[in-house]
């Protein structure tokens, strides 16, 4: 038995710990926008946070997810349910096409942007290259990023005017 | 998007064969009864097949063509929605279900006849005829472009404007007034003169026992109110949060996991299984066999994979293991030069006197080039999840041909076509590739020896080896110039010829011309790979269009312009590509600006792409894009389709070769068949031209022109002419005489 906490959830489960933390989510804990796209840490498609961390789970033995926070694209929204600034940018700027890369591209943006907050394209690049899109959506990423770098940066103001 | 009720689906009964349909949209007589009980909830009022009015006024648009990311559920429910005149707030789109009703009459029409508009009076007759034509051919595919100009024009707005005229119909006869004193605006039919004003889905249920009529009118573009906008694509914030679902997030009860190993020699048979290698292992359910392959049942996908790694199992050899790359290239050009010898070519285009030109010529400009096998590789790897049950085989999978599917499915089990029941979910990309049916077929084979429901999943190296892939091909060219340069006589001899017709021809005034192929089969699989045969056409031509100008030593852009001067909108797309490129402004050192010019599937795309050749590795720095569909339904669409178009075609130019090594794809996942990433993709600008043509297609035209505009940029740059794809099989880290050096 082995216990997992994903998206704030516990999970006790009954598994092989070598299993790719890719399938446990996907078919034992039943969350299914986390995507299998090589196998191999070559897509990014199962990209999920490990600690805040993006890691590929389709290379990361759940044993390894055991003690730790795990964050799928499900788990990103805030609590009262309103889509991650990275979401909503995605959205505004219509990136995804056939959509199916783009759970791993949002977890790798919002952890950029965890770490720095005002990427340029360069840093957008360089955060974002294991991350592929076979649609081509890559000019729209990184204007989603920028966009939503912006609206990260406004929100507290934004806050303190309506408090003042 | 909207789900279909499976029990409204099973306890309506499915439409049994022999029954004669008509035209949905065009034909007169109301087709709805029997498709009815598929999409009604109890309050719906049906119109036709292609949408209902609910009583909260909510339009539910109903789309006969799959979403792979192109935008088609989005992008027909507007034709619909701004033909009716209704409030795009309250439209929602549902997939047609895999259902002959939904026979994609319309793309059988637009193939067949070019997509020409017919007289009225030969409208009903086509329709009867191709309807049940494509009927009998099962077709609701979604590929070739044709979503817009195809179903988007001759069902969607016919459908919308047929029913608006009978809701106004409706209205006028309860409010008794003249039906040309009422106006319509966001589902809403007012009255001014008695200031009178109603929803929609207050006449909808009078309005449903009139007769629509056959050919309403349509608007003009300045009517448009939401074609021609950007509105937001209605499934895009299911692909934010993780809740879209694909094929493979299929979750029936009791689940469980195949996965499946198929002969690597395209053709060969399963030999034997030694079953008691994996017998012990955690979780292993099952091992099933297939003539051609041999899969494992387990708990878990992993689990079954591992199994299927441990398992041991032998093909049989048939011959075909013996072909190298090699071999296949050596057999393109032993039939291309027999078909010479022998006069076995096959003609596809001819004007002109050929060998009058070639005499009276000043210069003979040779060239040969050649493209390999390409895999399609999206991102989501073939699966399909099968469940046996009830006398049915129930099917969960993403497809481009839902309705041949379901027959492909019935024909391999034996079983009637009624008794599948096929959910096509959102495809994670297809480009051509999921119009085949085999993965769904063995999930389908597998699920009849087991009583729960499994969901086979290729792996990625599967995937890539067992594709149907774009012909691997050889083009040779020779062309007759004048003293002033201006080819007087084009000659083009390819091999392996598939679809479209057209691909290719060519644009340019050249009197004599001769283009003829050789066919030159192989074991290779074929299948339709975005654009087609464009793909490689494009490359060829454009290419070479490009070394008959440096061998005129004219500007290639200028050369180009020069012979389409009698071709309006083809000149207009080159221009403004070149315009907004700045082509004559002068480019760092080891950077070249290359220009290529394509039309398919009734689009025009002109490119002019920007390259940096950095000490021999090529960066697509910056790609501008001119694209003329006639008229763009959804601009921020097209665009997005362009730069989709762009990225896939740069990846194939750069890196994608798929090859064969002992008869089997030597290449297995991304590392070895790589992508094209984020670092390196460049700045695209697209710009549209809305010229007024017939409509043409999105999905596919952003593709062709990409690798002839990047070669003839890497010329631009180094002056080394590229005539054989994959560009990363080139040393470029020296340089030659380049069209720099000329223009
Ligand atoms: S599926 Fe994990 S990186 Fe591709
Ligand atoms: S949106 Fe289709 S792979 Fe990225």
């Amino acid at each position: 038995m082995l216990t997992l906490t994903i998206n704030e959830d516990r999970y006790d489960l009954d598994i092989d710990p070598q299993t790719p933390l890719l399938w446990v989510i996907r078919e034992q804990v039943g969350l299914t926008g986390t995507k299998f796209g090589c196998g191999i840490a070559q897509c990014g498609a199962c990209t999920v946070h490990l600690d805040g961390k993006p890691i590929r789970s389709c290379t990361t033995p759940v044993f390894a997810a055991v003690g730790r926070t795990v964050t799928t694209i499900e788990g990103i929204k805030n609590e009262s349910g309103e889509l991650h600034p990275v979401q909503q940018a995605w959205i505004e700027e219509q990136v995804p096409q056939c959509g199916y890369c783009q759970s791993g591209q949002i977890m790798s943006a919002i952890a950029l942007l965890q770490k720095n907050p005002l990427p340029d394209d360069t840093d957008i690049d360089n955060a974002m290259r294991g991350n592929i899109c076979r649609c081509g959506t890559y000019p729209r990423i990184r204007k989603g990023i920028q966009r939503a770098a912006k609206m990260i940066a406004i929100a507290p103001q934004k806050k303190k005017t309506i408090d003042g | 998007m909207g789900k279909w009720s499976r029990r409204a689906f099973i306890s309506g009964g499915i439409i049994s064969g022999g029954a004669v349909l008509f035209g949905i949209a065009i034909r007169p007589g109301n087709r709805v009864a029997k498709v009815a009980p598929l999409i009604s909830d109890t309050n719906d009022t049906i119109f036709n097949v292609w949408l209902k009015i609910s009583p909260n006024n909510k339009i539910t648009v109903v789309v006969p063509h799959a979403e792979m990311g192109q935008g088609a559920h989005t992008t027909l429910a507007m034709m619909l929605a701004d033909e009716l005149d209704a409030d795009w707030n309250l439209v929602e789109v549902l997939e047609a279900p895999a259902h002959k009703e939904y026979a994609n009459y319309a793309l059988a029409k637009g193939y067949a006849l070019g997509d020409l508009n017919f007289p009225s009076w030969l409208v009903d007759t086509i329709d009867g005829f191709f309807l049940t034509a494509t009927q009998a051919i099962n077709l609701q595919i979604t590929g070739g472009s044709t979503a817009v100009r195809t179903t988007g024009k001759f069902a969607m707005r016919v459908a919308g404007a047929s029913t608006k005229a009978v809701l106004l119909e409706a209205a006028a006869s309860t409010w008794n007034v003249p039906t040309d004193e009422l106006t319509t605006k966001n589902s809403i039919i007012q009255h001014t003169e008695s200031s009178r004003s109603a929803p929609y889905s207050e006449f909808a249920a009078i309005a449903a026992q009139l007769k629509q009529p056959v050919k309403p009118n349509l608007k003009m573009p300045d009517e448009f109110q939401i074609m021609g906008t950007n509105v937001q694509r209605l499934d895009i914030p299911s692909k934010v949060d993780g809740s879209a679902k694909f094929g493979i997030d299929a979750r029936p009860p009791s689940l469980k996991f195949a996965a499946i190993k198929t002969a690597p020699v395209f053709g060969t048979k399963l030999k034997s299984v030694d079953e008691v290698s994996i017998q012990n292992m955690p979780g292993v359910r099952k091992v099933i066999q297939l003539d051609n392959a041999v899969a494992v049942i387990a708990d878990g996908y992993w689990q079954a994979e591992n199994a299927l790694a441990a398992l041991k199992f032998v093909f049989e050899d048939d011959g075909n293991e013996l072909v190298e790359q090699s071999d296949i290239f050596k057999q393109f050009e032993n039939d291309m030069n027999n078909a010479i010898k022998n006069s076995a070519e096959i003609t596809d285009f001819q004007k002109g006197d050929i060998n009058a030109a070639l005499e009276s010529a000043n210069h003979i400009v040779e060239a040969e080039y050649r493209v390999p096998y390409l895999s399609h590789a999206p991102m989501e790897p073939m699966n399909c999840t099968a469940w046996v049950h009830d006398d049915i085989c129930e099917i969960w999978t993403g497809s481009q041909d839902p309705l041949g599917f379901a027959a492909q499915i019935a024909d391999a089990l034996e079983i009637d076509v009624g008794n599948v029941l096929l959910h096509n979910e959102f495809l994670g990309g297809a480009f051509g590739r999921r119009a085949f049916s085999d993965y769904a077929i063995q999930a389908a084979k597998i699920a009849t020896e087991v009583p729960y429901p499994i969901q086979l999943i290729w792996s990625r190296e599967e995937d890539m080896r067992h594709d149907y892939y774009r012909q691997a091909s050889i083009s040779r060219f020779e062309a007759a110039l004048d003293n002033s340069g201006i080819p007087i006589a084009w000659i083009n001899q390819y091999v392996e010829k598939h679809d479209p017709v057209e691909a290719p021809y060519i644009p340019y005034a050249i009197d004599n011309q001769h283009i003829h192929f050789t066919e030159s089969k192989t074991h290779v699989p074929w299948g339709f790979w975005r654009s087609v045969d464009h793909s490689l056409h494009a490359f060829f031509t454009e290419s070479f269009i490009d070394e008959l100008a440096f061998a005129a030593t004219k500007d290639p852009y200028a050369y180009r312009r020069d012979l389409l001067a009698d071709s309006p909108r083809f000149l207009h797309a080159l221009d403004t590509a070149a315009k907004k490129s700045n082509w004559d402004s002068p480019l760092p050192d080891n950077w070249g600006r290359g220009i290529a010019i394509h039309k398919s599937f009734g689009t025009i795309v002109a490119q002019v792409i920007e390259v940096e050749v950095l000490e021999g590795r090529v960066v697509p720095r910056r790609a501008i894009c001119a694209v003329d569909a006639g008229f763009a339904m959804h601009p921020n669409g097209m665009e997005a389709q362009m730069e989709s178009g762009i990225v896939y075609g740069l990846t194939a130019a750069l890196y994608s070769e798929i090859t064969i090594q002992h008869g089997a794809v030597a290449q297995s996942n991304f590392h070895d068949y790589p992508m094209l990433r984020i670092n390196e993709s460049p700045i695209i600008e697209t710009y549209i031209i809305n010229g007024g043509e017939q409509i043409g297609g999105g999905g596919e035209p952003g593709t062709p022109a990409v690798a002839p505009a990047l070669v003839n940029a890497i010329f631009n740059a180094t002056g080394k002419r590229i005539r054989q794809l994959p560009i990363r099989l080139h040393d470029l880290s020296t340089k030659e005489l380049s069209s720099k050096d000329v223009a």
